[in-house]
């Protein structure tokens, strides 16, 4: 607590609050432009955050990450097609509303939802990443080898449709996380010294999220208009709030420990508020025209989730989202390496951080209520120019980290696999996964048989490493079994709540429960 | 009349198309595995303190890739077809327009070449006013001018703003 209290006094000086609120604006003002969603927002700013002092970068990133994750619902309210899958389920009710002329509603219970998840979120954070550290510090080299295998195995083979796609992501990433020479012989540089260091990730990161995703828009580009609707001032009267409250306080029961998981991701909870709230509420007949329930509760699920993200990812330095992929960048690209060890190493920065998240937090409400008219009205910037933006400053990012042209063949490199990624159906992040853990799986591997002295056997000598070794085997077993299933099935639909992302799905699954 | 239109529709309706596509990049997926097998073939055997020979991993890595690609090739000819991402502004009712992409991979091509020459202040105006020109912006001249105040303030924004100096190319002394 008072460690908290410290991280209050370095975030609340004037000039870290002034930073606070320069993040939170970028932040929204990126990450509202359609096409651009969270991981893409925090990828393209990242050289904003560049030569600022590490404590003052990090918080400028908090308001960075936390005002992404907000512009984000505000796109998919207002347009009638969801930018990211975590605001899919935002987006069925969230526009319908929207077309009813209740667009300031749907905006202000997002919002104040958002702010409310995002808080107890961050509470919980603070409650659980310290402990979640202590304990993992004391694991030994082998645990987090299996951890790492779990997490590799989580993204791949839980989230997404197709596994055999999950895989090959998965793969192409490791190979990319071979490239260099740190096992102290070149592997994969095809001679190249600018290769020897690897491939460096942000450009790898901003590549595929940002210029795969412009050169793939580029070749589907909506040539009609899309119908964007005007609005005011968000508000919400005295039976909105009664309606929202407690949706907002199960979607973030649902959100964070999902977040927390290793397979994490806010798919899942968001799916799984809409189907509570469908099912509780007093309004059914306004689901699927606009209940201000089907915004409240998956709006705060996907916020509630992206705190949850965060404690892996400083307490085990796991990334599980593709946006805590490129925090982790972010972090790494100032010398600090989240972990177990960070609370005890870096104190002054990791609670400055949990209490600049709870100031971005509040500016967000505080700024962004009044301003969302203006907003919107970026969501009418003429598409030629929002993408040649794009790739210039996806471009300036790659350019920026060591000034070669090399850095940028390689940005329109991975570009173009990016593009093959969205027409082929490959999903985005294990690659990302595996391009950041690879290395170090080989690194923990290393230590763990140096330590034994080559004895594999110490590679399951420690009971969290069983542990993880048969959730990877039920994992493994449970795809196969479904895929069987699924195949003798044929039209039966399987009870897996990630794949289906439809409406329809959601309903069916309501049926099914009742 | 109305035989001669329902006719190709009814042809059409049964068809599972192959996504002939999906070949190569079951081909590109088999040829890198293929290929990190070769220059794991090449490495030597690591120091006496290294328990995890450096070939380990990239022979696992290999194996699996060459796996996944005829796993995927084998899936394909039996009708498997991806789920093409959606987004705010796909539209994936119209065919690609691989035109488009061609130009814009095209001018990334452009400042990759010029940018050592002729510095990011220059190459970025290019590059902005070339992509903007083939996503079909109105004018070119209004382009050209966000393009210039872009690279240009990006550049002073580098140098002033976060105190890095960017290389200059052929302006070296103007600005």
């Amino acid at each position: 607590m008072e460690l908290l209290l410290e991280g209050f006094q370095t975030a609340l000086t004037p000039t870290n609050l002034l930073f606070a609120v320069l993040g939170v604006m970028l932040g929204t003002a990126v990450g509202v432009l359609p096409g651009i969603g969270p991981a893409m927002t925090v990828a393209l700013l990242l050289p904003v955050t560049y030569n600022v002092s590490p404590s003052s970068a990090i918080i400028l990133f908090a308001g960075i990450y936390y005002g992404g994750m907000y512009g984000g619902s505000t796109t998919s309210i207002l347009l009638n097609t969801p930018g990211e899958s975590s605001s899919v389920i935002t987006a069925i009710e969230g526009n319908k509303m929207a077309k009813a002329g209740r667009a300031s509603q749907a905006l202000a219970t997002a919002a104040i939802g958002s702010f409310v998840a995002g808080t107890i979120g961050t509470i919980l954070l603070v409650l659980l990443a310290p402990t979640v550290a202590d304990l993992v510090v004391q694991l030994g080299a082998p645990s987090y080898f299996a951890i790492m295998l779990v997490a590799l195995a989580a993204v791949t083979l839980v989230l997404g449709a197709s596994k055999l796609r999950g895989m090959i992501a998965l793969f192409l990433g490791l190979t990319v996380g071979l490239v260099g020479t740190q096992t102290g012989q070149a592997r994969m540089t095809f001679d190249q010294p600018l290769l020897a260091d690897g491939i460096d990730i942000v450009v790898v990161a901003v590549a595929i999220f940002a210029i795969g995703e412009a050169l793939w828009v580029a070749a589907h580009l909506r040539r009609r208009p899309l119908d964007i609707i005007p609005v005011g001032q968000p508000w919400m009267s005295k039976s909105d709030l009664r309606r929202s409250w407690k949706p907002w306080l199960r979607g973030t029961a649902y959100g964070f420990p999902f977040g927390a998981l290793p397979a994490g991701g806010a798919e899942v909870p968001t799916f799984l508020s809409y189907a509570t709230e469908r099912k509780l509420t007093k309004h059914p007949e306004e689901f699927g025209h606009g209940a201000i329930e089907g915004v409240a509760g998956p709006e705060a699920a996907n916020n509630a989730s992206a705190a949850g993200t965060l404690v892996p990812l400083l307490a085990i330095g796991l990334p599980t989202t593709a946006t805590a992929a490129v925090i982790l960048l972010a972090m790494q690209s100032y010398g600090i390496q989240p972990g177990p060890q960070l609370f005890d190493n870096e104190p002054q920065l990791v609670w400055g951080l949990l209490a600049s998240l709870f100031i971005a937090n509040t500016l967000l409400l505080v700024i962004n209520l009044p301003m969302a008219p203006l907003w919107a009205k970026l969501l009418q910037i003429p598409r030629p120019y929002l993408y040649a933006g794009i790739l210039f400053f996806a471009s300036l990012g790659a350019y920026s980290v060591n000034f070669q042209a090399f850095d940028l063949a390689l940005l329109l490199g991975f570009g173009v696999l990016g593009l093959a990624m969205r027409r082929f159906g490959i999903p985005v992040l294990p690659l990302i996964i595996g391009v950041i853990l690879g290395p170090r799986l080989e690194e923990q591997l290393t230590q763990a048989l140096a330590l034994s002295q080559g004895d594999v056997s110490t590679l399951w000598s420690e009971p969290v490493a069983v542990l993880c070794y048969l959730l990877v085997a039920l994992g493994l077993v449970g795809s196969v079994v479904a895929g069987v299933r699924r195949r003798r099935g044929g039209s039966d639909h399987d009870d897996r709540p990630q794949q289906p992302d439809q409406p329809r799905a959601g309903a069916e699954r309501v049926e099914a429960g009742r | 009349m109305t035989d001669l239109d329902t006719r190709p529709e009814t042809a059409a309706a049964p068809r599972r198309a192959v996504d002939v596509a999906q070949y190569g990049l079951a081909a590109f997926v088999t040829l890198v595995g293929a290929y990190v097998l070769y220059d794991a073939s090449g490495l030597e055997d690591g120091f006496a303190d290294q328990p995890v020979q450096p070939y380990a991993l990239p022979y696992v890595v290999g194996a699996v890739l060459v796996a996944l690609g005829i796993a995927l090739a084998v899936a394909t000819a039996r009708g498997d077809r991806p789920e093409a991402e959606e987004g705010e502004d796909v539209d994936l009712t119209e065919p690609s327009d691989w035109k488009t992409v061609g130009g814009l991979a095209g001018v990334m091509v452009v400042n990759i070449a010029l940018i050592d020459w002729l510095g990011w202040a220059i190459t970025g105006a290019l590059l902005f006013t070339g992509c903007a020109y083939f996503l079909g912006a109105r004018s070119i001249l209004r382009a050209a001018a966000i393009g210039v105040v872009l690279s240009i303030g990006t550049f002073y924004g580098f140098y002033s703003g976060l105190g890095i100096p960017m290389p200059a190319g052929i302006l070296d002394g103007i600005l």
